[in-house]
């Protein structure tokens, strides 16, 4: 620290001049990288609405994409697809997920507990596109593209969101609830699932929408799981739509109205992440 | 820990079976983690055996990606990700700094907040909505400046010479900074969008960790009559250095593995970076771009040891960071 030394405050009645245009030049450099900072949210967002908000109809949410070259058309397909691979994945990410986070939280001495936060917390690091990968390997090569192995990838990778939250969610409740609950005779298992879930759950839930929402727009575990599906498809052995793929193939594509058609998405899209994590935090706040 | 064992027996003994089979329940549930990291280790491990069994380590260090002839290697996209990952870290890590210190020791609390909940929504965005963006509007503005820069005779006799050096698979420091494409899609346009998406990883973390710091801390350097830039630059960010270096290390990680933004700006091009403003590719550029179309063996395999790569990457990235947080956390500080 010899920097410290040589700019010692000295007993003085004003500050030098130069150190105190150091410290408004830094105010004002911090001031203009926040600046830099949130620009590109505010454009991005302007942007989109501006491009997008008129592709937003009823045909929008009730039409499938017109055939290329063709305008009209909606993105009902991506929309349900989204919708019912979340679902799905939902399914098992939470359930695995909210597991981990007990075992991780209530049984803190089990020799396994230190492993399995290591390799959740190292699965949260891999890339998305890996997982992809992964679900290709163990779903796509054995039965071929379909909206289950989009849902397990994304399970994939909801798994260690929710078991992170979970985790801190119930280890913030105070030790005397579950030593009230064991005192009364309770087994500690229902003291977990009657008492410590209950007192967390609102913190849960906003894991889970958080993971959702983290979840909900991504586009590259689903390229070769989902695949993508020009039409309406609820059966989850079949390849399936997503928004997030819909925005992907619209974007890089060369007809006008797929663009028009991703800007839509895309706003749809952000507009849904934006209102989960909003909701997520409010949930949060009042339980 | 011999404390907590000695306890053990007595609640064993005291709680009823169901107990034990409620831990396992939960034991077998968590265990699909483990499972879902050995599964993805087995399977990426057996698909990219073909390649690495016929490139070996050639894999990482030969420059030519060639589907056609069949030969695949790596360098090129391994340089790509580690350019763009690296270039956009250092420009993205003081912007996060500074607007994690805006947040937390500047703003008054009626800005604060709303101003870190708009850096935290910069992180919600997808990625696919970050390549939209780019390649929709900060792509014509690069594209446009690009085909200006060839409005006078010697700046195309400068693109000329590098054009020759370029085709012999050479580059110079110069010609690095000539642009060779015109459709404002390539590396420089991927270290960008891939810098405004990691900044909110650096800026929450550090944001988090300053407003940890004790106020005591700042308290006792502004005792001794230090201005604010100075409690900040002496005081906070050496206490804080530890958990900023994990938000930094966390954003080295999704750069690394960030793909469909990346995939849709970087030109795909597996050539060795010549040019900042021609086209490049990261792994996860191509396994993106690559994968779908991939039909012979050789080729899906090399594909996937890319993934297998990352796979390593991040979880290497991930023991860093931890080894990294350790060190660098001041004595004293939880």
């Amino acid at each position: 620290m010899s920097t410290a030394t040589s700019a010692r405050p000295q007993v003085r009645t004003g500050l030098s001049a130069a150190r105190r245009a150091q410290n408004m030049m830094m105010g004002g450099l911090i001031l203009l990288a926040t600046l830099l900072v949130v620009a590109p949210l505010i454009l991005i967002f302007v942007y989109l609405i501006r491009e997008g908000i008129d592709a937003v109809n009823l045909d929008f949410f009730t039409k499938i994409p017109a055939p290329e070259g063709e305008t009209g058309g909606g993105l009902l397909n991506a929309i349900l697809g989204s919708l019912y691979m979340l679902a799905m994945s939902s399914v098992f990410g939470v359930l695995v997920g909210i597991a981990g986070g007990i075992f991780l939280a209530e049984y803190p001495r089990h020799p396994l507990m230190p492993s399995i936060r290591l390799v959740s917390d190292v699965l949260a690091g891999i890339p998305a596109i890996v997982m992809g990968l992964v679900a290709y390997g163990l779903i796509v090569l054995n039965f071929g593209f379909s909206g289950f192995a989009g849902a397990v990838a994304l399970g994939f990778l909801m798994i260690p969101i929710v078991v992170r939250t979970t985790e801190e969610v119930l280890k913030l409740v105070p030790q005397a609830v579950r030593e009230a609950g064991l005192s009364l005779g309770l087994p500690q298992w229902l003291v977990t699932l009657r008492i410590v879930l209950p007192a967390a759950a609102g913190g849960i839930i906003t894991g889970v929408m958080l993971a959702l929402a983290r979840v909900a727009g991504e586009a590259a575990p689903l390229l070769f799981t989902a695949f993508g599906n020009p039409n309406v498809n609820l059966d989850p052995s079949k390849p399936m739509s997503a928004l997030p793929l819909e925005i992907y193939r619209g974007a890089t594509s060369a007809y006008d109205e797929n663009q028009r058609m991703a800007k839509a998405g895309a706003l749809l899209l952000i507009v849904l992440i934006f209102v989960t994590s909003l909701l997520a935090r409010r949930f949060s706040r009042k339980v | 820990m011999s404390d907590p064992a000695r306890r053990l027996p007595t609640r064993a003994s005291m709680s009823s079976g169901s107990d034990r089979v409620f831990q396992y329940l939960i034991l077998a549930l968590a265990s699909v983690i483990v499972l879902v990291f050995v599964v993805s280790l087995y399977l990426l491990g057996v698909d990219s055996w073909p390649a690495l069994r016929q490139f070996g380590v050639d894999f990482f260090t030969t420059r030519t990606w060639n589907p056609v002839s069949g030969t695949f290697g790596a360098a090129a996209m391994i340089t790509g990700t580690l350019v763009t990952s690296f270039v956009a870290l250092i420009i993205s890590v003081p912007l996060a700094i500074a607007s994690a210190l805006f947040v937390a020791e500047y703003a008054p609390r009626w800005l604060a907040n709303p101003v870190g909940y708009l850096i935290e929504l910069l992180a919600a965005i997808p990625s696919v909505v970050y390549g939209l963006w780019a390649l929709f509007v900060i792509a014509p503005v690069l594209s446009r400046w690009e085909q200006g820069y060839f409005a006078s005779p010697e700046k195309i006799a400068i693109y000329t010479a590098c054009k020759n050096i370029w085709d012999q698979d050479r580059t110079t420091l110069q010609c690095f900074f000539v642009p060779s494409a015109f459709d404002g899609r390539g590396l420089a346009l991927a270290i960008i969008i891939l810098t405004v998406m990691i900044l909110p990883y650096t800026a929450s973390v550090a944001r988090d960790v300053i407003r940890l710091v004790p106020a005591d801390q700042r308290e006792a350097m502004y005792a001794l009559g230090a201005t604010k830039w100075e409690v900040i630059s002496r005081a906070i960010l050496p206490y804080a250095r530890a958990g900023i270096m994990g938000g930094v290390i966390l954003a080295l990680g999704r750069a690394l593995g960030e793909t469909l933004a990346v995939a849709m700006v970087i030109g795909d091009s597996q050539d060795i970076i010549k040019s900042i403003f021609g086209g490049a590719s990261t792994m996860a550029s191509v396994i993106a771009n690559q994968f779908g179309d991939a039909q012979e063996t050789l080729h899906r395999s090399s594909v996937v040891t890319l993934g297998f790569i990352l796979f390593f990457v991040s979880v290497a990235v991930n023991l860093l960071a931890r080894v990294i947080i350790q060190r660098l956390t001041p004595k004293g500080v939880k």
